[in-house]
This record gives structure tokens, C-alpha cells and sequence, in this order.
């Protein structure tokens, strides 16, 4: 005596939208311990299972600014089946990928892949698995998926070793950092691996999260999830004023980054604030040979997840304008609860050129799949 | 230049000339622990006193210091650029001290310093309350004691604490400014408890003042979220040098969050968005515009507040050049509001 | 707007909810302790199905650092963003004024006095003594 009804429920018939295939730069495929076993050496399948991991922010599991929803998911994101959200494959297209008409996606595990790890030969360990493990676990069968270069960022030879066994091979789209580095991005330790993903030809992908294990925000430790949200931004801002002031692109002018999860509207002030002391103190960086704001402009993308929400939407319009419409990606975040719904998330009043652009026809150009 | 209007000058800096200026402010005993200590300097590195930023080359004494006397900045900002009132803001690193004892002395002696040595000298000038921070219940005190002189129009933080300053730690100290009528004034500035970035130590002073942004914007989540407001309903907060358009950005972010985990902070009643508009305001120089005057007056519909831009000069700050004090391209209509109207609404102790 | 049957009373018990689709559009219809409520499920915000989302309760505050609880499992949140929204009248709490789910009116009706579709032409058999769940959709 049921009526059931399939999910989801909207369906792709209800939208009007263009039938492009979606380039969508944010998936969070879930695997688990077991998942990366294989890849693992004894020493440090042994060193997990004794020990575990220990990511600078104290717990065993979870975290100190609970999140509001299991595991940040989406509540229908648990597959029928069993198991985590986004575990699961089939459940995956049926819900995600098939459903939208995802043509393309990028991988960008978060756990576990040992990133911000407090050892770095587990946190190198646990990112050469975590990438077998996307190729055999989730690219060969469905070649949609693309891979991350997962790399054990707090050190650079050994991400460099990381980046060059993975040089050349198309089934990885760009190098993943989280965000919450110890160091700001631009510092010199960091420079082996930018200089690898060049040499690569992989941007760089930044994702915001990951604990550094110094305070969320420059004073101090605020008490509540939706804080810590909210400031990912303005702490990326921070690395990305790095990146510039600190010479990065003079030395690696191909060197590209994509910001990730970390909104976009805050990029526009940014340039004119640094531009602004930068006119005025230019004795101090010699080096720099343009206006912050055009390395701003040339080596960055952002992703356009989580979706700007002005009260007035023409706002965001703005922003986008102000940024410039080829450097704006789609991007999804699948399964996590901030999920921007490719159908409806991007503002009224964009012509269906840029709507395709934000799409898929500049993930395409940034990541050379013309 | 500003023309026939009495304008209000919400944020100028008079410089401390040496510690010993302070000493005549001081008790026996502090007065000489400054001596046998070799304390001379509180000078702080967010404002390096040579770099270009600190002060503009022409107004820089041949100590390289300026704003040194009520007499030159007043020359300057009221009369030079007409603001009928002028409020001090004291930055001298009396907030990085650890010692709760010494800052209390010393945050008493500046106080002292600035009533003597400048409201004393010229009847537009008015000032803020530095806050000895680091015991609340001394700063409850510094609070009573000169809020009864009614020239002291604000209390004064620095943006960079050792905790969001929304924590119910600091809130006996809101209660009093509350009572008082004196609104939180939040600068630009750093007490050094953690990296000025949340990401660490940046090269370069470029990026040092880019960051104080980040700082702005996680004491307005703080203040909204701990619920400041709902508790301290008559509070208003300034914040001071902040740069302004990096505002919407961040209330679009954080409102849309709002949303969602609202459950959280369920003493927080409506968008922060609307809570930040009734309670906070923000001075206007720096201004972090582009450089096309259309898109100063699309950044400033942004903020969808015509209440909430106030003037100041910065002096002797280098924000901008000649006597340009108003940045290019800000609406006529909005320009008596914001060197007027929107201060005296905001500073309840002002009268012109 | 015509009257349809979703259900028999017997299939959703107090305290839970079932998805039906309703002349095209999917409705979510509650039970909260043998009273009916019924929502479109489509979120509001951005489109989340609300049946998949979790009911709780209200959450409200007599001041900082006061939660205080009640109404449980009146309150849908969507399974996306979070947002919430009273299961009796359809208001979100992030903002009343403005944002609402849209709510259709539920009645229980005896068997005898059943329009017998779609719901009957489908599987079930009607029953005079079955009390039905109505949409008015």
C-alpha cells in the first residue's frame, strides 16, 4: 500500500537548463583503512592500527567544532545499500553523477589521506595509498572520477617524490593542499612543491580545512562551528596574499591555483586592498614586477561552491564580473551538506555562455582537456 | 576638502614621544621601574615607524615622528580639512603587556596623557578609553574612572586579541561601556598572543597590514554568534581602520551559514547580516577600493546601509594623498551622512 | 485544487512521515501525535527533499548560552543546508517573514466518503471501515 517515490526527487527533467556536461571540481569520494591497505607497508599499516593518526587538533575521531550534520553530509547522502556517504559508487552515479550529467569530476579526498598528519613518513605513506587507492578504487571504474595528487604538504622533498611519481599520467587533474597549513602557502618550504606541480603541469589545488594547530583565526580560538565556517575564507585570503607578496609567481609564472570551498566574493577587495599598500610601499617587495591584483588575476581560479547568497543577487553578479568569468568553476562539494545543486545553485541572469563557461569550458581550459 | 560642513573625524592617532612622556602619569613606583628596567619604547610593529603607511614624509617632524602635539594635528584635521571634532585614538602598545598590573598603570597614565596633553589643549578634540585588556576587572575600572569625563567618547581595543572578543570573558566590560553609552571601538592592531595570520608569520609588512581583515571579520562572528548583542542590546561597536569592503562578502558567507546551523547559536535572532547593520559601523579610511570610481558606488550599495560609514581621516596614517579625504566616488547624497550625521548618531557623548 | 488520498492513516503512524506524489509534485505528510501536516517537499531554499531531511525539535533561547528544547519532532530540517522549518505551518526559523514551505491542507477522511483516486485505482482496495489521509493539492 505504499507509494514510493524515486529519488531524488526533483528530477533533470524539471530544469530547463543546458545540457552541458558538468566539469564539476569537488567530489569527496570516502574510502576507508582497508580501502588503502594494500598500499600500505607493514610498518605503517602496523603504526595505524597501534597508534593512529594525529591531525593537530587533539581527537581521535571527530573534531573539537562538531559539525552540524553527521560527518558534514547531507542526510540523504547514506546509501540505501550501507556504508558512508559517498562510499559507495553506484550510489554515487545514481545520485550525483548520472543524475546531473557530471562529465567530468575531480577527487579531492579529505580522509583518510594523512594531510596535516603530525609524522611526516605516515603523512607520505598514507598519500601514496591514498592515490593508488583513487586510481584502482574509484578512476578505473568510472574514468568520470578523476584523481588528486595527495601529497604530505609539511614537507617538501617529499612531496616532490610524491608529484613525480604521478608527472604525466592525465588520470590526476591537480596537486591537493588543505588550506590550514602551518606555514603561510608562500614560505619558501613550500616552494619544492610548487616547483614540482610545474615541472608536472598540474595546478594546485587549495581546499579549505585541515587543522594547522595554531587558533582558527588570528585571535584566537572562536567557541562555534558556524565561526569556524564561516572564517575559512579569510584565512585562505591570508595564504593567497602569500602566494603573491611572496614572489611565488615571479618564480613559477605557470604555477596556477584553484581555490576551493572557500567562497569567491571576498577576492575582489582583496586585490584592491593589496594593490592600494602595494602602490605606496612598493620599495618594500621589489621583486614584484605587477600590481598584486594581476597575479591575483592570472594564477588564481575559484570554485563557486559554497555559493555566494547576497540579499541581493545581482551582488554576486558583481563579484564574478570583478574576478572574471573564466576563472569560475563549478563545483559541487558532493556529499557534504553545503552542496550547491549544479541545476539551481548558480544566480539568475548569467547568459548561457557564461553559465557553460562556469560549467565546463574553463575547468576544461585550466585542466587542458580541449 | 570637506567645505562648509562640521565634520567628524572618527579615527586620528596622537603619537607617544617616548615612554618617559608617560612618567609624570605615573605612580612612585612605576614611574621608577620604567627607569631601573629600561622600558623607553612601546612603540609596536604594526605601524613600523619609518614605513611609508605610518605617516606621510611632509607631516613627519625631524624625528621622523608625527602627530606629536594637539597643536599639529589639529592644524591638520580641523583645520586644514574642517572637521569640527576629532577623535584620538591611542595605539600605543600598552595591550601587548603581559603583566596585568603594569598594563593597568601604564593604560592609566595614557589615558591620563591623552586628557592632559591634548583634550586639555583644544576643545575639538575628544578620545577613546584604551582598555587594559588583560584583567577585565581593571578594565571594568579604567572604564569608570574615565568615563566620567565626558570628552572620552569611546572605548578603545586593538582587532587582534588572545580570544574572539565576543567571549563571555570580556562581556563585564561591554556591560559598562553599555552603561556608559560608549561604543566598543575595535582598531586595526594586534596584542601579538598568536600569528597575525591563522596560517602564521607573513615576510613581508605588505601582508602584515592585509591581515588585519581576517581579524575584523572573526570579531564581528564572535560578537554575533557568543551573542554580544542580544545581551548588551544598547552596544554599538566602531570598527576603526578596518578597510571597509571586505564587509559584504563576509556577512554573505556568514548569514548564509547562519542559516543552516542556526540551531547552534539559537539566541542569535535574525541574519547577521541585520545585526551587523543596527550595531556596527565602520570608518572609512582606509577605503579598499578599485581604482574605476563606478565600482566604489556598486561596492558601497553593497553594503545595503547608509547609516554605516563614518568619517575619518586616519592622520597621521598615509591612506590616501593631498586632501582627499573622501574616497573617489562616494555618492553626494551619502557624504553629509557619513562625515555628520551617521558619527553623531553613533557617539551619544558628541555635541557639536 | 482537488482532494487526493495519500494514504491510509494505518501507514504512517505518530511520529512519522511519508513521501507521496500528488498531481505531479511530491508532498511529504506527517504525523505528529495523529495530526496530519503536509508540506511540499521541495525545499524552499535550494530544491532538498525534506522527506529525506531529520525531524526534530525546536530550538530556542532565552539568551546566550540558553538552549532551550521542546516541540520534538515538529521541526523538518532539510537534508541539505539545514534549513528548518515547522511541520505545522510550513515557517522556516532562519526567516519567518520571508521563507516558508508550502503547506497543504491534510483531513482525515472516513472510507465511505472517499473519491476512490488515484490511490485506489492503483493498488489498494477501499474499505469502508479505513480511515484515509486526504491531500488537498
Amino acid at each position: 500500500m505504499n507509494i514510493e517515490v524515486r529519488q531524488p526527487v526533483h528530477g533533470a527533467k524539471d530544469s530547463g537548463k543546458a545540457r552541458v556536461g558538468i566539469f564539476d571540481c569537488d567530489i569527496h569520494p570516502k574510502s576507508s583503512l582497508e580501502d588503502l591497505r594494500p598500499y600500505l607497508s607493514n610498518r605503517w599499516w602496523d603504526y595505524l592500527q597501534t597508534y593512529g593518526q594525529r591531525q593537530r587538533h587533539g581527537y581521535v575521531k571527530g573534531f573539537p567544532y562538531p559539525k552540524s550534520q553527521p560527518l558534514a553530509s547531507r542526510r540523504d547522502s547514506w546509501p540505501p545499500g550501507g556504508g558512508l556517504p559517498a562510499s559507495d559508487l553506484d550510489f554515487m552515479r545514481q545520485q550525483h553523477l548520472d543524475f546531473y550529467g557530471i562529465e567530468w569530476g575531480i577527487m579531492n579526498p579529505l580522509s583518510p589521506t594523512g594531510q596535516g598528519e603530525q609524522n611526516d613518513e605516515l603523512s607520505a605513506a598514507m598519500a601514496f595509498a591514498a592515490n593508488e587507492y583513487q586510481l584502482e578504487g574509484w578512476n578505473r571504474r568510472d574514468p568520470r572520477l578523476k584523481a588528486s595528487v595527495v601529497i604530505p604538504y609539511e614537507n617538501g622533498e617529499m612531496s616532490r617524490a610524491e608529484i613525480r611519481k604521478r608527472a604525466g599520467d592525465r588520470r590526476f587533474a591537480h596537486v591537493l593542499f588543505l588550506s590550514r597549513t602551518s606555514e603561510l602557502l608562500g614560505k619558501r618550504r613550500y616552494w619544492p612543491i610548487f616547483e614540482a606541480a610545474v615541472e608536472a603541469g598540474f595546478p594546485i589545488g587549495v581546499h579549505v580545512f585541515g587543522s594547522s594547530g595554531r587558533p582558527m583565526s588570528n585571535t584566537g580560538w572562536p567557541s562555534f562551528y558556524v565561526e569556524e565556517i564561516t572564517e575559512h575564507s579569510a584565512s585562505l585570503a591570508a595564504s593567497v596574499t602569500s602566494l603573491i607578496v611572496e614572489g611565488v609567481f615571479e618564480r613559477y609564472p605557470e604555477l596556477k591555483i584553484v581555490l576551493i570551498e572557500a567562497g569567491f566574493a571576498w577576492i575582489p577587495s582583496l586585490g584592491w586592498r593589496l594593490d592600494q599598500n602595494w602602490k605606496r610601499m612598493k620599495d618594500e617587495v621589489p621583486h614584484l614586477r605587477r600590481a598584486p591584483s594581476e597575479y591575483l588575476r592570472e594564477q588564481f581560479w575559484v570554485s563557486t561552491q559554497p555559493m555566494e547568497e547576497a540579499e541581493e543577487p545581482d551582488h554576486v553578479l558583481d563579484m564574478m564580473a570583478w574576478i572574471g568569468w573564466d576563472k569560475i568553476l563549478f563545483a559541487s562539494d558532493y556529499p557534504h551538506w553545503d552542496f550547491d545543486d549544479p541545476f539551481v545553485a548558480l544566480p539568475p541572469g548569467l547568459s548561457e555562455e557564461r553559465r557553460n563557461k562556469i560549467y565546463s569550458g574553463n575547468a576544461k581550459a585550466l585542466y587542458r582537456l580541449d | 576638502m570637506i567645505g562648509a560642513l562640521a565634520a567628524i573625524d572618527c579615527d586620528v592617532h596622537p603619537t607617544v614621544p617616548a615612554m618617559t612622556a608617560l612618567s609624570p602619569y605615573l605612580d612612585d613606583f612605576w614611574r621608577a621601574a620604567v627607569v631601573e628596567r629600561g622600558i623607553n619604547s612601546l612603540e609596536t610593529v604594526t605601524y613600523p615607524p619609518n614605513a611609508p603607511l605610518t605617516a606621510r614624509p611632509q607631516w613627519r617632524d625631524k624625528n621622523g615622528r608625527a602627530a606629536t602635539s594637539a597643536a599639529e594635528l589639529t592644524a591638520q584635521v580641523c583645520d586644514r580639512w574642517q572637521a569640527g571634532i576629532a577623535i584620538l585614538n591611542c595605539l600605543y602598545g600598552v595591550g601587548l603587556l603581559f603583566s596585568e598590573d603594569m598594563a593597568f598603570a601604564f593604560t592609566r597614565a595614557l589615558n591620563d596623557w591623552v586628557a592632559k596633553e591634548w583634550l586639555e589643549r583644544d576643545p575639538r578634540l575628544r578620545a577613546s578609553i584604551v582598555v587594559p585588556l588583560q584583567n577585565t576587572e581593571y578594565a571594568v575600572d579604567e572604564i569608570e574612572r574615565c568615563a566620567q569625563d565626558r570628552r572620552f567618547v569611546q572605548i578603545l581595543v586593538l582587532a587582534m586579541q588572545e580570544m574572539p572578543l565576543g567571549r563571555r570573558h570580556f562581556w563585564p566590560i561591554y556591560a559598562a561601556a553599555e552603561r556608559h553609552g560608549l561604543p566598543l571601538g575595535i582598531h586595526a592592531g594586534s596584542t601579538y598572543r598568536h600569528s597575525i595570520t591563522s596560517l602564521g608569520w607573513p615576510s613581508y609588512y605588505i601582508e602584515d597590514y592585509a591581515s588585519h581583515t581576517q581579524a575584523f571579520q572573526s570579531q564581528l562572528a564572535s560578537l554575533v554568534c557568543e551573542g554580544v548583542f542580544a545581551k548588551y542590546p544598547g552596544l554599538k561597536v566602531v570598527l576603526l581602520e578596518s578597510g571597509v569592503t571586505w564587509l559584504p562578502a563576509f556577512l554573505w558567507r556568514f548569514s548564509k551559514f547562519w542559516r543552516g546551523v542556526r540551531a547552534e547559536v539559537p539566541w542569535v535572532d535574525r541574519s547577521p547580516a541585520e545585526i551587523v547593520r543596527d550595531h556596527v559601523r565602520l570608518t572609512i579610511q582606509p577605503f579598499d577600493a578599485p581604482a574605476e570610481a563606478d565600482r566604489v558606488e556598486r561596492a558601497i550599495d553593497h553594503l545595503r546601509s547608509d547609516a554605516i560609514l563614518l568619517y575619518a581621516s586616519d592622520f597621521p596614517h598615509w591612506q590616501f594623498d593631498g586632501d582627499e579625504t573622501m574616497p573617489a566616488g562616494i555618492p553626494p547624497a551619502l557624504r553629509r551622512k557619513i562625515l555628520v550625521e551617521n558619527p553623531l548618531a553613533t557617539y551619544d557623548r558628541l555635541t557639536l | 485544487m482537488a482532494k487526493h488520498v495519500v494514504a491510509a492513516v494505518a501507514d504512517i503512524p505518530p511520529g512519522t512521515r511519508k513521501l507521496a506524489q500528488v498531481n505531479g509534485r511530491a508532498i511529504v505528510v506527517f504525523n505528529l501525535g495523529g495530526e496530519f501536516f503536509a508540506l511540499n517537499n521541495r525545499c524552499p531554499h535550494r530544491g532538498g527533499s525534506l522527506f529525506h531531511g531529520k525531524q526534530t525539535g525546536l530550538v530556542e533561547s532565552d539568551g546566550p548560552g540558553n538552549y532551550r528544547y521542546s516541540r520534538p519532532g515538529e521541526i523538518i530540517r532539510c537534508p541539505w543546508h539545514g534549513w528548518e522549518f515547522d511541520v505545522r505551518t510550513g515557517q522556516s526559523w532562519c526567516d519567518p517573514a520571508r521563507v516558508r514551505a508550502r503547506r497543504y491542507a491534510v483531513s482525515v477522511q472516513p472510507g465511505t466518503q472517499l473519491i476512490a483516486r488515484p490511490y485506489v485505482a492503483e493498488t489498494v482496495p477501499v474499505t469502508v471501515e479505513d480511515d484515509y489521509v486526504v491531500v488537498e493539492a
